[in-house]
């Protein structure tokens, strides 16, 4: 029988949450790595056991953390994150020069194919590359170096690059996401790369339609139509039917378009997931009620989903890379907020019911569908 | 000549070397900050990148150093630690700083 794994990242460790197939009573292990900040872990679709974790601490660095038994245990693989030759400068906040300072590894990408081949994409931006199981990391240095790097900015969060999506019928496509750069794409394995953010459009930034600049929050794609991309910008949803030659704009009657995650339903390619956030002065769901859309058209239309969540007096926030979906035949929903909760739907969004409620600030939200 | 260092060091870095609250260092040479983070370094391989950066070699803004009740952190790491240090009398103290609200 089918079960789930539900691997979340918090600001003070990691858990491993699993269930049966019903996925209504949980087992909640960690947490791991206690204390540390976990800012992504992520299995191998390869190898299910086969888990990476990001490590991150303002006093100590990052470590990279494996398992080869589903989480059971972990071992420290390859710290070391150097930028290729000389790194060079990316504009700083008030538009000088700054040096590229590795700072931590936000995502984690294991390929669709390889359990020991894995990307991790880090602040400063930058895209990294293992091959040995994550003992050694390599700097593809294209992607700073294709022309626009020494123009990339910071976001509030700091100049992170957070979202890499494998291409899983094209090996040699890739498409990632920085803020506040935008978003790129490399048609050759990551060697060369060119930005993708045409049809974006920032009003907060001195051209609002430039190549580079814009602050994308999240990117997603359903595996069966990888040339099709949505995307939770700074404001507005988008999306693109050419890999992100071009996109446009899909917010329709969201209350508000400002937000962090986007997701696709496992089965339907046109069913996408929101979760709407005031603004970007308050970050927290409007009117106090915590509301995920689905939009089962691809966009425009809209439909908020509340069953079983906070209608009253909810005030967290549910960052970039805190919402999953599982692939069991009635698609799972899941996501985690900055007040600990992990929320999750069995029936694709209709009800929600709450795994956890009381861990640390929720980073990231993977899962894991295993048989 | 070898000298036999203790090292506190903090509980971070005790769980991930896998070791109790101070381990003890075969230290060749002069007993320095520089040569004891080396020697830590080599004997503990996870350590490295936790305490000073892999490519500048520079110590983290948050991890401190002190030896004999003074901070050594703002020292050159290869000033000669006091004797007190390098005869194993007194543990060499690697901290976390306090920091944050």
């Amino acid at each position: 029988m089918s079960h789930v794994r539900v691997l979340a990242g918090t600001r003070k460790g990691a858990f491993i949450l699993s269930s049966d197939g019903k996925r209504q009573k949980w087992d909640v292990a960690g947490p791991f790595f206690g204390g540390w900040e976990i800012y992504h872990l992520k299995g191998s679709p390869a190898d299910p056991n086969r888990l990476y974790a990001s490590q991150t601490s303002g006093w100590f660095g990052q470590q990279l953390q494996r398992s080869d038994d589903g989480g059971k245990t972990w071992t420290p693989v390859g710290n070391k994150f150097v930028y290729d030759g000389t790194p060079g400068t990316h504009m700083w906040y008030d538009g000088t020069p700054h040096p590229w300072e590795f700072k931590r590894v936000w995502h984690l990408e294991p390929s669709v194919h390889d359990p020991d081949t894995a990307y991790a994409g880090a602040e400063d931006a930058a895209l990294f590359k293992t091959t040995d199981g994550g003992a050694t990391w390599q700097e593809l240095p294209g992607l700073r170096n294709h022309g626009t790097g020494a123009k990339w900015q910071p976001g509030a969060g700091g100049l992170c690059l957070h979202t890499i999506i494998l291409d899983p019928n094209n090996s040699k496509r890739m498409v990632i996401a920085i803020s506040a750069a935008g978003a790129f794409r490399s048609d050759d394995a990551g060697a060369s790369w060119k930005p993708i953010n045409r049809g974006l459009v920032s009003k907060y930034i001195p051209d609002p339609h430039a190549e580079v600049g814009h602050c994308v929050h999240h990117i997603a794609m359903h595996p069966s139509r990888p040339d099709t991309l949505f995307m939770q910008k700074h404001w507005d949803v988008m999306r693109s039917d050419n890999a992100g030659d071009e996109w446009t704009r899909v917010s329709g009657n969201l209350p508000t378009d400002f937000g962090f995650v986007i997701d696709v339903h496992a089965h339907e390619p046109e069913t996408i997931y929101v979760v709407p956030i005031k603004s970007d002065s308050e970050h927290y769901p409007m009117d106090g009620q915590l509301r995920v859309f689905r939009s089962r058209s691809g966009g425009h239309d809209w439909e908020p989903l509340t069953k079983g969540l906070p209608q009253t007096n909810c005030y967290v926030n549910v960052l970039r890379d805190a919402m999953a979906v599982d692939t069991l035949d009635q698609c799972g929903v899941y996501f985690g907020t900055t007040g600990g909760q992990v929320y999750a739907s069995s029936d694709a969004g209709d009800t929600w019911h709450s795994i956890v409620h009381d861990l640390p600030p929720v980073l990231s939200v993977e899962v894991q569908t295993l048989s | 000549m070898t000298h036999h260092v203790r090292v506190e060091l903090p509980q971070h870095l005790r769980t991930l070397a896998g070791v109790k609250y101070e381990v003890s260092l075969d230290v060749n040479g002069d007993v320095t900050p520089r040569n004891i983070l080396d020697t830590l370094e080599a004997s503990y391989p996870v350590l490295a990148g936790t305490m000073r950066d892999h490519v500048t070699g520079k110590r983290r803004p948050f991890v401190r150093f002190f030896a004999c009740g003074s901070d050594w952190s703002l020292e050159p790491t290869d000033t000669r630690l006091p004797d007190d240090i390098a005869s194993g009398r007194e543990p060499f103290l690697i901290v976390g700083a306090i920091a944050g609200g």
